[in-house]
């Protein structure tokens, strides 16, 4: 990647960030930290990894990127409105009555959310059962699937890291966001992960760790995936709850409630700052 | 079960009388000679059904939960290898597996005791199967209690009204082997979230390969014009109640049987013209009271036409180990315990 190119996705995301700020304090609840936490991977996904078709949402040469932990789904509605799926304008509907941009999203109503998600565990299963159905097939679309840390409490997400490792499913990466926060607290506190690149490796995966906000480490890491064709892949993106906002970075309570009026202005202020200084540091 | 509970000696075979039963149905001409008829289980019809579903659709794939042979799952992975999907003793991930097979557009069938799936995979199926609306294809073998030996821990009396309760969902309950072949091909072809109920038992096969099955549609099985009472059945239960309603037609009761197989969609319009002369209905099934078949009856009747209602059915309470004769007789779930039962709610 050239490093024009990887500053337009900064400002890209970054635009996105601001979005979500916006969106959020409009809906009067919602989940900020995460949202805030996977833009950068949102922007990777939408803007350089996936072949999708904005115009044609249900492409069927698409690849699928299958959202398990939905609470995050802001950033996902914000990406794919910058990506041209349906006008930006459409945000600031988030969570209200009659809204295609449900609290947690829902396939029926949005062209482009490949699966219900919200109730945490389920989304790495239906991930497996694509990748599945897509290997029979013969094609050669992948399967990105995006969890959260907290989420990996869930036996469900076991059950499946099992199955997609017994049935070689190389066609299917899984994003683990591993931004050490969940509702009640850190994720240590709460229930201890411990050596998640050791559980993964002893589940049968080929594990990469990679910084979640560097782009271009992370879209490599991506291309990694793709060249191992004996399992699938986990990587586990390190990434900072509230990130682009210093004063609510890695602040657990941030979890689960939006801005409020007074913090969506000054949050706004932060991330303006921040596009300068994405400017400043590519113009050196 | 093996020997049906229809009274032994006291019991003497009749041929039928075309006037009590719809000929546009092709029931067995042997209908109430027991010993002549078939007996297979509903799993079994199953288990044909899902092969031939396979021969007519290639997007018909088989998840199994480390139960291939008791489900028939084992029928279709001879047939067609690479399209049987093992899942291992993992419920909650076969309904999500499930759901993303359905989601790219294969026609998944997920295999498991009813027990467990829609048992303890009942939010993943909520979730990912009736709420995300893709069409995965429930089948829970063993519900009821004439699973017999393994005792209450195996025999679901609940998955009626858990997967009733979902919206989007169509629920099935074949009343014997032939039904339950038919009522697999027409599953594999709605669309839709599907809920197939299956016994382990085998039992009496009545219907046959003529015999007409369209989901929603139930059939009078049998029908007698001056009947005031009316048994709506589900399951096994459907051959029970017809012997019953032979039985109590020889004892000047006059009864008529409707096969409720579909449970959801529910034909309200149907039941209510079943019920219309009646002043006393009866639903049988192989499962708990609230929240089963009968209580959806209720549903539709109190609003549109109320009648007295009479349910037969598990008195909320599980089930226990024995064979399943012995367990159907206990539980009233027979054509002497239909026979009872209406003879106490007539007062006679």
């Amino acid at each position: 990647m050239t490093d024009e190119r990887i500053k337009d996705l900064e400002l890209k995301a970054n635009d996105i960030r601001i979005s979500i700020i916006d969106m959020l304090e409009d809906a009067g609840s919602g989940h900020t930290a995460g949202p805030l936490g996977m833009t950068d991977i949102f922007t990777a996904f939408y803007f350089e990894i996936l072949q999708h078709d904005p115009n044609n949402p249900d492409w069927e040469e698409r690849d699928r990127l299958i959202l398990s932990n939905g609470h995050i789904v802001p950033a996902r509605y914000a990406t794919m409105a910058h990506a041209g799926y349906f006008p930006l304008d459409e945000l600031k509907t988030l969570r209200k009555f009659g809204s295609r941009l449900q609290g947690h999203p829902e396939r029926h109503k949005l062209p482009g959310v490949e699966n219900t998600s919200g109730p945490l565990g389920t989304g790495l299963g239906q991930s497996a059962g694509m990748a599945f159905g897509l290997r029979m097939d013969g094609k050669k679309n992948r399967v990105y699937c995006l969890t959260g840390d907290g989420e990996l409490d869930c036996g469900n997400i076991w059950e499946s890291a099992m199955f997609a490792a017994h049935h070689r499913l190389s066609n299917l990466t899984v994003v683990v966001d591993r931004n050490n926060i969940q509702i009640n607290g850190f994720t240590e506190n709460v229930m201890s992960l411990g050596d998640l690149k050791a559980k993964w490796e002893s589940f049968g995966w080929h594990v990469i760790e990679v910084d979640g906000h560097n782009i271009e480490a992370f879209v490599d890491a991506v291309h990694q995936a793709h060249a191992i064709q004996e399992q699938p892949t986990c990587i586990i993106a390190h990434t900072i709850p509230g990130k682009g906002i210093p004063e609510i970075e890695n602040d657990f309570t941030w979890h689960g409630k939006p801005p409020s009026t007074e913090e969506e202005q000054r949050f706004l202020k932060e991330l303006r700052t921040l596009r300068g200084k994405i400017e400043a540091s590519h113009a050196s | 079960m093996g020997a049906l509970q229809t009274g032994g000696m006291d019991y003497l075979p009749v041929k039928i009388e075309p006037n009590m039963l719809n000929d546009n149905l092709h029931l067995n001409t042997d209908l109430f000679d027991t010993d002549k008829l078939d007996k297979a289980a509903t799993r079994d019809g199953f288990g044909k059904g899902l092969v031939e579903a396979g021969e007519k659709d290639p997007n018909v794939v088989a998840l199994c939960a480390d139960l291939a042979e008791s489900t028939r799952a084992e029928w279709f992975k001879d047939a067609f290898p690479d399209r049987y999907i093992e899942l291992g003793v993992a419920e909650q991930n076969l309904a999500a597996v499930g759901s993303g097979f359905a989601n790219y557009g294969k026609v998944p069938f997920i295999m498991s005791y009813a027990a467990f799936s829609p048992g303890r995979n009942w939010e993943q199926i909520r979730s990912t199967i009736t709420l995300n609306d893709v069409p995965v294809k429930i089948v829970g073998a063993h519900a009821g209690v004439s699973v017999g030996p393994d005792g209450a821990t195996h025999q679901a009396l609940e998955d009626i009204a858990i997967t009733r309760v979902l919206p989007n969902m169509t629920v099935v309950v074949p009343a014997d082997s032939e039904e339950a072949r038919k009522a697999t091909l027409a599953i594999a072809a709605n669309g839709k979230p599907s809920y197939l109920r299956l016994a382990r038992a085998k039992t009496p096969v009545f219907t046959t390969s003529d015999t007409p099955f369209v989901i929603g549609e139930p059939q009078v099985v049998y029908q007698d014009e001056e009947a005031r009472v009316g048994i709506i059945a589900c399951g096994s239960l459907v051959y029970q109640s017809m012997l019953a309603a032979k039985e109590l037609e020889q004892e000047g009761i006059k009864v008529s049987v409707i096969n409720l197989s579909t449970i959801k969609p529910m034909n309200a319009e149907a039941i209510v013209d079943f019920v219309e002369n009646l002043d006393l209905v009866v639903t049988a099934e192989e499962h708990q009271i609230a929240g089963g078949m009968g209580s959806a009856v209720a549903e539709v009747l109190s609003a549109a036409m109320p009648r007295r209602i009479a349910f037969i059915g598990m008195q909320d309470r599980y089930g226990e180990s024995g064979d399943p004769d012995q367990l159907l007789e206990h539980f009233g779930f027979t054509k002497d315990g239909i026979v009872k039962r209406i003879k106490e709610e007539l007062g006679k």
